[in-house]
């Protein structure tokens, strides 16, 4: 690819444009575009634009995709408004479509700009370039993206032409000499697939390879002590300088600082992998404002995509939309913006259809207003936001049965078939009847419910309670991770708005008051909950907000055995366990505690002394009671001292049954190792009883197109208990996390799944701490099972060992597959289902205490 | 927890086969005097029916165990089941034949039977024992992660050995490289050491659980005079028998292994061969009565 370079006629010492675009990824290319599109309507002879590309092409971030990887159109009900076309297609197909519409239609970019520094003066921007250059904006565009660029090697030299901080295709290097920097995955499988063809060494800073996931660590550890590679590995090694040396026998020379002092070497090529710099130091440099200091903070934005910095705009990932259509049309919108045209933003429709069934007509805009300010805890967010909100969530609405009802289904349905042909459909609204549930006890989801009109019946442990206009309800599944716990019925005419739990997440990372407002109601009806169920809501309000959350990760202590506690812990996500030490020094496990239950009450109800150790398994919460706090729940009146009594008994007796098993320790840290400590169902494999038939996974791959998606040699053992490599089920599955087109989500019985918008970006792949989520390619069918038991056909039940995909599955791209815990099926999970020994079972936390025992 | 075949729902087939012998054994004894136990009469085609009837259902266990979309049941309960009214099917069918045995095709399908269920005995007992043995064997470990390690004592031993005088680098390459794991199917089921060792002459020869070669460094320990050399040595020797021991270990692993396995290789086509015999044996009762 030759990229064509159109150089503006401002080029040179000081140019002036009306709008400079930073980062010609998708959003800046698509909004280059539109200014272009102006220009030439106008007929205007200089460009009133620039496009600044750092790399030396467009769309770095899709440049350095796989090479000829499928590239999805996800949201399929979003409309692609640009002057530039985007379809699924490959990454090669789409880079060149770009290319091409960009000498077409002659768009200002100019590549090899990396722009280091953008300040204003009196409504002017000076944006300083790379090599110094600077040019100046009335208004910035910042599409930069989220991917940042890549940390150099900090060393003289970094910039020389062979030091690269990339590598696309380890294959086309051979007979190298070459140095990978880094001792992340990155680095590591760079390392691994030059080996084959060139004598590598990795550098490592430090002395282990920590921050690898558990499979590139043991492939690179192997790979350094094979002696019979060449492959090493230099330990505590920093790079003091890279310089070139034409005349040697390589090319380069590298000199590291290493334990046993200076050392220099010849080599033909070096490859760091150190990681990228997050954009946000860039970013605030220009005083554009985060909200608060989590890493995936969102910039503060209006609703025409301007910064608090006026003038400055963002789009793209970086203003939290992490699809390419979705970077395309801001780019569209955001010029007609700058240029006072205010037009209905493109995902607009997308809000006329959910709003098609309200009981009363309004412009999409007013009911927007509308909902926002009748909930007081979204008041203060900007209005992107919430419109954001409102499009990735549910709108239901409700009507008494009878004719209105009526009347609003076959809106509903004209609606639907209107939009029949289109694939996926667009969200619809959501019609229910007056008096039906919205969830009910023990269900699995964790969306979170605003009430913006009507009401909403909560019942609890037999307590009813009425929520009313703003709201809002089902924050504790939301933030334990935990089932319902309790029904929720509508009432009469009832709007609410259901939002789903990675919307609320990334809301509540990126808003303070919305995080601290649900923060106060969860710790409130928690305490309620288990203090006082028929204490009004305005008695502890102050109580709660006196009681503080802490935080605590992994491994880390809450209190341990013999101290004197003042404080007991009301765990609100995550898990803790108690031991107790035994007179031989071993620790034995007495009690595994999970959201929603009591820590350390003793302390307050009897004795001081703490008698067990309490460590977090997993990244915990707790809800932080002092003896003035709880003596102010319990000294209410109507307070339930009889149960939380009752209930200390039962836990102390349950603790004294346990201590009886001193390796119980040991098992339960094994178990809490593997992740069990948040899973909430997850596949267990008695080695004492399997026979190794591998019917299990047989039965996976056959229930779920050919591929299995649980390794049951795999995964680790302790005693007769083995943990194979298949989904736990995670409460907060981390796996959710990035994932752009939120493909995957989580069933009312809690299985977590991945649905069919994947788009294949490997982010949950790289998220999932347990190394169950592959990407794959579709398999091909194959005969049927008597076929291959009557005629031999086929290579019998299960994964085809190295299957062709075919022609069409490979254009259609990898996905990303994992264990659905059979959701569908109707027998339970295959894999247990087909074991006929008995040796697969798969449990849920309430079993992990008879496990252990 | 976790139960093992025989326990499963506290051994609810056991109980089903039970009643089901006991009623067979009624059918029996109606038998009159005047005519005696056979096949022929109406008490031994009602027990044949049960009995072929019970066989075509025992041979579904194969299909049943591949139907992975199936909600019917589990193959666990399947093949408790299975493993239960298998034994009942022994006694039902010598009801039925009254023991009367002859050089025929009757008789046939009565032994192919019997060494169907009495292989399925076998497997039963390899099932309910060997995993924990197999489990116990590995300690923690997985086949792959054995072959690792020794993969990884393997080269710890050749670069040791090459420290070392030549005869004995010449012993210890030479045994490692001609360790032999695994080998023909009786190799496998047998756990036979096949490996071998070249000493001074060049000639192989046999070198059962890697004791020639640690007998071999073990009596040189005391020889050497160089105290670099002794170190050496000692450490090849402790490299050596953690070799033997995973040696021991992967033996006995790929021998459970086998016998796990080797079974339904005698299991299902003798089962073959029973459905062939009794289609025959069921024709011609009818057709040469
Ligand atoms: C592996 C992977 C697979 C994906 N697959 C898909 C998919 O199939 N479908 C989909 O819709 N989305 C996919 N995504 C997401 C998609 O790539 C992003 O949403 C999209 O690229 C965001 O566009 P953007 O314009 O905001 O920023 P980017 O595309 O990240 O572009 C930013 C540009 O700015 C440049 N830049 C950065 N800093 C500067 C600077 N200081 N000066 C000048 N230029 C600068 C960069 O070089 C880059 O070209 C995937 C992401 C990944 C990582
Ligand atoms: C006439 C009697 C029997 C017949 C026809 C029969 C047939 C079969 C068949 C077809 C299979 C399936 C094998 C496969 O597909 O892998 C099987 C499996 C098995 N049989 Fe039998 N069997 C009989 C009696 C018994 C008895 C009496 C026992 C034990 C007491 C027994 C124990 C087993 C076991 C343990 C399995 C293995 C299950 C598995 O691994 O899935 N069988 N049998
Ligand atoms: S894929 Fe991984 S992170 Fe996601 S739920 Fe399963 S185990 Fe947890
Ligand atoms: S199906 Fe059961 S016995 Fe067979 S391999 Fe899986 S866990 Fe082991």
């Amino acid at each position: 690819m030759e990229p064509t370079k159109h150089v503006g006629a401002g080029e040179g010492g000081s140019s002036h444009y009306k709008i400079a675009i930073v980062g010609s990824g998708p959003g800046g290319l698509s909004a280059a575009a539109r200014a272009q599109f102006h220009d030439a309507a106008e007929g205007v002879s200089t460009p009133s634009y620039v496009l600044l590309e750092s790399f030396e092409a467009h769309a770095k971030t899709i440049q350095q995709y796989q090479k000829g990887k499928h590239v999805m159109d996800e949201p399929g009900f979003l409309d692609l408004r640009s002057d530039f076309d985007f379809r699924a297609g490959t990454r090669e197909a789409i880079l060149g479509g770009w290319q091409d519409s960009l000498a077409s239609q002659g768009v200002n970019i100019r590549y090899g700009a990396e722009v280091t520094r953008i300040a204003q003066q009196d409504h002017l921007f000076t944006l300083t370039l790379g090599n110094g250059e600077s040019l100046t904006a009335d208004n910035v565009i910042l599409g930069i993206g989220i991917a940042g660029n890549p940390r150099k090697l900090g060393a003289p030299g970094e910039n020389l032409r062979l030091v690269q901080y990339q590598l696309d295709d380890p294959k086309a290097h051979s007979g190298e000499r070459v140095f990978v920097v880094g001792a992340g995955d990155a680095a590591i499988e760079n390392a691994l697939g030059l080996a084959a063809q060139n004598r590598v060494t990795i550098v490592n800073r430090r002395g282990e390879f920590s921050r690898a996931k558990d499979g590139n660590l043991n492939a690179v550890l192997a790979a350094i002590n094979d002696s019979s590679s060449s492959f090493d590995c230099l330990y505590e090694t920093g790079v003091k300088e890279v310089i070139e040396t034409p005349d040697a026998e390589h090319p380069l020379q590298i000199t590291f600082n290493t334990p046993d002092g200076e050392k220099a070497f010849g080599c033909d090529r070096i490859i760091a992998r150190l990681g990228g710099i997050p954009p946000r130091k860039f970013v605030e440099s220009i005083g554009v404002e985060f909200p608060n200091d989590k890493p995936d903070a969102i910039p503060e934005l209006s609703s025409t995509y301007e910064s608090n910095v006026p003038g400055l705009y963002v789009i793209g990932a970086l203003a939290g939309y992490p699809l390419i259509k979705q970077a395309m049309n801001q780019g569209y919108d955001v010029i007609e913006f700058i240029r006072g045209n205010l037009i209905d933003p493109a995902d607009h429709p997308l809000l006329e259809y959910q709003f098609h069934c309200m009981p009363f007509l309004r412009p999409v805009n007013d009911l927007l207003e509308l909902f926002q300010q009748r909930i007081p805890m979204f008041r203060e967010l900007n209005s992107l936001s919430f419109r954001e909100l409102l499009i990735e969530s549910n709108v239901m609405v409700s009507y008494p049965e009878g004719p209105m009802f009526d009347e609003a289904q076959e809106k509903r349905d004209a609606l639907s078939t209107q939009l029949a042909s289109r694939n996926p459909k667009p969200r619809m609204p959501n019609l229910i009847r007056e008096g039906e549930y919205l969830f009910r006890k023990g269900e699995y989801a964790a969306s979170f419910f605003t009430i913006i009109e009507g009401e909403v019946v909560i019942t609890e442990d037999g307590v009813e309670r009425t929520l009313g206009r703003g709201e809002f309800f089902g924050e504790s599944s939301l933030i334990s991770g935990q089932p319902r716990l309790g029904d929720a019925k509508a009432a009469s005419n009832c709007i609410l708005i259901e939002t789903p739990r990675r919307t609320m997440v990334k809301l509540m990372n990126s808003n303070e008051e919305v995080r601290a407002g649900i923060d106060w109601i969860f710790v409130v009806r928690e305490l309620r909950r288990h203090f006082a169920p028929t204490a009004d809501f305005k008695d502890l309000r102050d109580i709660a907000l006196a009681c503080p959350i802490s935080q605590h990760k992994a491994g880390d202590v809450l209190f341990s055995e013999g101290e004197e506690g003042a404080v007991m812990h009301l765990v609100r996500r995550g898990s803790v366990t108690l031991t107790r030490s035994l007179d031989n020094g071993q620790q034995a496990l007495v009690a595994e505690l999970r959201s929603g239950e009591l820590v350390g009450q003793m302390a307050l109800m009897g004795d001081a002394v703490r008698r067990e150790t309490a460590t977090a398994t997993v990244a915990t919460e707790t809800i932080e009671i002092n003896r003035a706090n709880f003596l102010a729940l319990v000294g209410r009146e109507g307070a339930q001292v009889d149960a939380l009594q009752r209930r200390v008994s039962a836990r102390m007796l349950a603790v004294s049954q346990m201590e009886v098993r001193p390796e119980s320790g040991s098992m339960m840290r094994f178990l809490m190792g593997e992740g069990l400590g948040e899973a909430t169902d997850t596949l267990i494999i008695d080695e004492s009883l399997c026979v190794g038939c591998d019917n299990c996974e047989k039965a996976c791959a056959e229930t779920h197109g050919g591929i299995s998606r649980l390794d049951r040699r795999a995964g680790k053992t302790f005693a007769n208990v083995h943990v194979p490599i298949s989904c736990r089920h995670c409460e907060h599955p981390h796996c959710m996390k990035d994932c752009p087109p939120n493909a995957i989500q989580r069933a009312i019985d809690g299985e977590v799944f991945i649905d069919d918008s994947c788009i294949g970006c490997g982010n949950c792949e790289a998220n999932c701490p347990y190394d169950v989520i592959k990407l794959a390619y579709p398999a091909p069918p194959k005969p049927g099972l008597l076929q291959w038991i009557l005629l031999g056909r086929g290579s019998g039940p299960g994964e085809e060992p190295g299957y062709q995909p075919s022609e069409a599955a490979k254009a259609g791209g990898k996905k990303a597959v994992k264990c659905d815990a059979c959701m569908s099926r109707k027998g339970g999970a295959a894999c247990v289902a087909a074991c006929p020994t008995g040796a697969a079972i798969r449990i849920s936390p309430d079993q992990f205490i008879e496990l252990v025992g | 927890m976790f139960e093992n075949l025989l326990r499963y729902r506290g051994g609810r087939y056991f109980w089903w086969s039970a009643v089901l012998v006991v009623a067979c054994i009624g059918v029996f004894v109606t038998h009159g005097r005047a005519e005696p136990p056979n096949g022929g009469t109406w008490q031994g085609y009602t027990l044949g029916t049960i009995g072929a009837v019970l066989i075509l259902w025992l041979t579904w266990l194969g299909v049943r165990k591949r139907s992975y979309r199936s909600s019917m049941g589990t193959v666990r309960g399947w093949t408790s089941a299975h493993v239960y009214l298998g034994t009942a099917c022994l006694i039902i069918a010598s009801l039925h034949s009254a023991l009367q045995f002859g050089w025929n095709v009757h008789t046939l399908s009565y032994v192919l039977m019997c060494l169907v269920i009495f292989s399925g005995f076998y497997g039963l007992y390899v099932y309910i024992n060997y995993p924990r043995s197999l489990s116990d064997n590995r300690a923690g470990g997985s086949r792959e992660s054995l072959f690792a390690e020794l993969y990884e004592l393997n080269k710890r031993g050749m670069t040791l050995a090459r420290l070392s005088s030549p005869s004995v680098q010449q012993a210890v390459v030479s045994s490692i490289e001609r360790t032999a794991i695994g080998g023909g199917l009786l190799d496998q089921l047998l756990a036979r050491d096949g490996s071998l060792i070249a000493l001074g002459d060049g000639k192989p020869q046999p070198n059962p659980d890697q004791q020639i070669t640690i007998d071999m460094v073990a009596d040189l320990i005391p020889r050497s005079e160089k105290s670099q050399e002794v170190v050496a040595l000692e450490e090849l020797l402790s490299v050596l028998c953690r070799r033997q021991t995973i040696l021991r270990r992967l033996r006995k692993d790929i021998r459970l292994q086998g016998w796990l396995q080797i079974w339904l290789y005698v299991h299902v086509p003798l089962t073959i061969a029973l459905l062939g015999a009794l289609v025959v044996h069921i024709i011609t009762t009818f057709f040469y009565w």
